[in-house]
């Protein structure tokens, strides 16, 4: 019995993936478990491995072929078997292509036009009752399959390739409560999210006095072993630190109700070549300023050659994203959902400031927050934006 | 002359008068070229007046063998087959004049004559030249076919199609059709209706080969209960032509015997019109089965050309044809129209009792490994049917196992015809056989048998 080869959904957000390389070529015997080809998705280049044993028979999408999720890529087969049928059922989209023969054409070959999947109402989605069924049954969340029928519309065909909705690991992702919501949080939800968008943000900066921080930093990297310490890195340390005494602002907005976290999973914004992706410091509240600098050096490196893997930049319960290299006085940032909170970091700038009747010049940092107001209030957003200046204007209290 | 329009369709049959009307309802400037009448093989010499045949051969059993029953006392029963074909013409030149009406009314251009493909999206008929800016449209179908490589050439006379079956001035005392199929099915029971006698051909082991075995097995059997003779599993392997009759040399599972009959009718597969069509002159590329090449927008090898119905592939269906029109006019307005789902195409026989299917036969789920579970329910036990004395047939529903989806349904009734569609609809939206049964069936009606069967499919059938 041959067994197909599809592109998986190797990410949660995955729509297509561009196969870079293939590490079998057709002929060669494979064992479900070997890696086939290298697949590049939307963050990072994954393996694809094989679902049965056999002959690598036919190879339908070639390097460079770029295949939406659940098309055929290659054929698993005995040595002799007909695949004929099997190779003729390919989806659509690349049997059109196939046959159109004009494959260095300018325009990409439009697959069937269906929109994506509309969440529509209320977050309803469209789905036909066979899809629905298969995809409770398979654990698979509709709202991320791209649906071809009517409407967008999700159908059984659909659900061919697609992934179960990565749970999050409960080791990686540690302990949370859920609390449901009460009235009160609802109103809010819903009246912000009427005014401004799913997503009702509201900001607070902060000017924050990094002398000390500096001073830090200089006697840190003085020491001579280990990663050299970046402001940055001591940022995330505070920003950890402060998320422990302010939970509130650790957590995760679910719609019926709101997850608080108790360990924190910090988001960093690494700036890639074709945009950005958010690595996650895990458990950062529990590890070492050397070991958190250790963690991102690693991983923004990893980021740039695309090679990090799905949890590593999923699952984050806060992120900061810094834009002080750049000279950036000042910004917000968007948060990534469904985390409530984003810090953004301006550059350290040499200025006068008043102090005790004298004018000074201070190393000075403007953060500002970005806080889902449905999850967190002003109030509460001011009070963990106030630990995290009292933490970086005098370093020692991270451990106080 | 030379004149445009944005699309021309080549054919005027089912395929083609539909795509012009959705062309038009879509702003497209269309012209249809058809060389005989328009709503072709389908409204002229196929669907239409074969269904006004089988109406009248249903109602001569009626008579002779329902009515008395039923409290209508009849004198002597005279069957009156030209009475019956005049009928029949009637319908069809009121159809293929409804569809010259629906031409005037969607404001689609007539041409008469047989067109030629140019390159260029041009087409020629006769001395004229007409070009079209968007798409030329080819739906020029199929015709009647014999066997000359056994002698079976189609004379008109002894040798005959349904294009002259269904212009005969009386039903021939016997009668042998080659091929059970749909074709070969209902012109079994009109002429056996109509006082043939029948025998019928088929080349595969069972009547109506394409559907379900439980399906040609129960067809089979009333047909043998009418005293139609069915010789599945057998060649033709010759034949002696006369002026007044036939002699077929038969071979059934291997062993000879021959079969003798006034006329011959060929109803086994069908000629594609593909040739003088100008296709090598385009460019326009065969299937290695002889059909137009085309991908799932029904375009050709060539840009700018379309084919639909029956020569861009089988089934050979007239509503098959005319979902292709609508696929390929949306096409030609620019829009994305949904795939056409082939395997959700109804497939249904006339003959009495009728015989419909929908999606997969239980000898395909067994062929795929597919696990499935089948629910069947007999119109022995519905209660409207046995009220009009129609209790032969069944419906089977063949249910994926996990997801309740419907793989297959098959029913022989008297109006399978109509009951399909419910497990059209069903599968179209892909319900689960839970839907099917929450959906209030009317009391007593013979679409309760359809909601009876996918109850059975889950182990809780009532009324059996």
């Amino acid at each position: 019995m041959a067994t197909k080869v599809v592109m998986e959904a190797l990410s949660p957000t995955m729509e297509e993936g561009q196969v870079t390389r293939w590490l079998k070529a057709e002929g060669d015997k494979v064992a479900s478990g070997d890696t086939l080809a290298e697949v590049e998705t939307d963050k990072a280049i994954m393996e694809l491995v094989a679902r049965g044993d056999g002959v690598l028979r036919k190879i339908v999408a070639p390097e460079g072929k770029t295949v939406e999720v659940g098309s055929l890529v290659a054929v698993i087969g005995a040595g002799d078997e007909d695949l004929s049928a099997l190779v003729a059922e390919t989806p659509a989209p690349t049997a059109a292509e196939s046959s159109n023969g004009a494959g260095e054409s300018a325009a990409p070959a439009t697959s069937a036009g269906a929109p994506p999947v509309a969440s529509g109402d209320g977050g309803r989605v469209k789905a036909s009752p066979v899809a629905r069924r298969m995809a409770s049954e398979q654990g698979i969340d509709l709202a991320s399959v791209r649906g071809t029928g009517p409407g967008g519309r999700v159908v059984k065909g659909d659900l061919e390739g697609a992934a179960p909705s990565p749970t999050p690991a409960p080791s990686a992702i540690g302990g949370f409560d859920d609390v449901p919501l009460t009235q009160i949080r609802k109103t809010i939800a819903r009246r912000l999210g009427e005014s401004i968008g799913p997503v009702p943000h509201f900001f607070l900066t902060s000017e924050i006095d990094m002398e000390r921080a500096a001073e830090a930093r200089t006697a840190l990297n003085a020491l001579e072993d280990g990663p050299r310490i970046s402001y940055n890195d001591i940022i995330l340390k505070v920003v950890a630190a402060a998320l422990v005494q302010h939970r509130a602002c650790n957590a995760w907005w679910q719609d019926d109700h709101i997850r608080y976290f108790n360990d924190v999973h910090l988001g960093v914004a690494v700036a890639v070549q074709d945009g950005l992706i958010t690595p996650v410091v895990r458990n950062a509240h529990l590890k070492s300023l050397r070991q958190i600098a250790a963690d991102v050096r690693d991983m923004a490196g990893r980021a740039q050659e695309k090679r990090l893997m799905p949890d590593e930049y999923t699952g984050g319960t806060f992120t900061v994203s810094n834009l002080g290299m750049f000279d950036i006085d000042q910004f917000t940032g968007v948060i990534n959902p469904p985390e409530a909170g984003i810090m953004a970091v301006g550059s350290i700038i040499e200025k006068p400031v008043a102090e005790a009747g004298q004018v000074v010049i201070r190393k000075r940092m403007r953060v500002t927050m970005s806080c889902d107001h449905r999850v967190i209030d002003g109030a509460t957003g001011a009070q963990f934006l106030q630990t995290v200046r009292r933490m970086l204007e005098n370093p020692l209290a991270i451990v106080w | 002359m030379t004149k445009s329009f944005d699309v021309i369709v080549l054919g005027g049959g089912p395929a083609g008068y539909v795509c012009a009307i959705r062309c038009s309802q879509l702003g497209l400037n269309t012209a249809v070229i058809e060389r005989d009448k328009l709503g072709g093989v389908c409204v002229n010499v196929g669907c239409i007046p074969s269904k006004a045949l089988l109406h009248s051969a249903h109602l001569a059993h009626t008579v002779t063998h329902h009515a008395k029953r039923l409290g209508v006392q009849v004198g002597e029963v005279k069957l009156d087959f030209a009475a019956a074909i005049k009928h029949s013409r009637q319908v069809s030149e009121q159809n293929s004049k409804g569809v010259g009406f629906l031409m005037k009314k969607h404001k689609v251009t007539v041409i008469t004559g047989t067109g030629t493909l140019l390159p260029g999206k041009k087409v020629k008929v006769d001395g004229d030249t007409y070009t079209a800016a968007k798409g030329v449209v080819i739906a020029t179908g199929t015709r009647v076919q014999g066997i000359p490589q056994i002698g079976l050439d189609i004379n008109k006379t002894t040798v005959i199609s349904s294009d002259e079956a269904l212009f005969l001035d009386e039903a021939p005392k016997s009668l042998a059709i080659i091929g059970a199929g749909a074709v070969g099915m209902e012109f079994a029971d009109i002429f056996s209706s109509f006082g043939s006698k029948v025998t019928v051909i088929e080349m595969l082991p069972r009547a109506l080969p394409l559907e379900d075995a439980e399906s040609s097995d129960a067809i089979t059997k009333v047909f043998k209960k009418r005293k139609i003779d069915i010789l599945a599993g057998a060649k033709v392997t010759g034949a002696n032509v006369g002026g007044t009759n036939v002699t077929l040399d038969v071979e059934v599972g291997g062993k000879p015997q021959t079969v003798q009959a006034d006329k011959v009718l060929m109803a086994a597969g069908r000629a594609l019109n593909t040739e003088n069509l100008g296709l090598e002159a385009v460019g326009i590329k065969l299937t290695d089965a002889g059909f137009i090449q085309t991908d799932e927008d029904l375009k050709t090898s060539v840009d700018g050309y379309y084919c639909i119905g029956d020569i861009a592939g089988p089934p050979m269906l007239a509503h098959k044809g005319s979902r292709e029109g609508v696929h390929v006019a949306e096409v030609l307005a620019g829009q994305q129209p949904p795939a056409i789902m082939y395997d959700n195409i109804p497939s249904v026989t006339y003959c009495h009792p009728e015989v419909a299917s929908i999606g997969l036969t239980e000898e395909m789920c067994k062929e795929q490994s597919l696990d499935y579970q089948v629910g069947r329910f007999p119109f022995t036990a519905n209660g409207r049917a046995r009220a009009t004395i129609e209790t032969d047939g069944f419906v089977k529903i063949i249910r994926d196992k996990h997801y309740g989806e419907i793989l297959g349904a098959h029913i022989v009734a008297s109006h399978a015809s109509e009951l399909i569609h419910e497990l059209t609809v069903a599968r179209q939206n892909e319900y689960t056989v839970e839907e099917v049964d929450l959906a209030v069936h009317a009391h007593p009606t013979l679409s309760e048998a359809v909601a009876e069967a996918v109850l059975d499919s889950l182990g809780r059938v009532m009324h059996t």
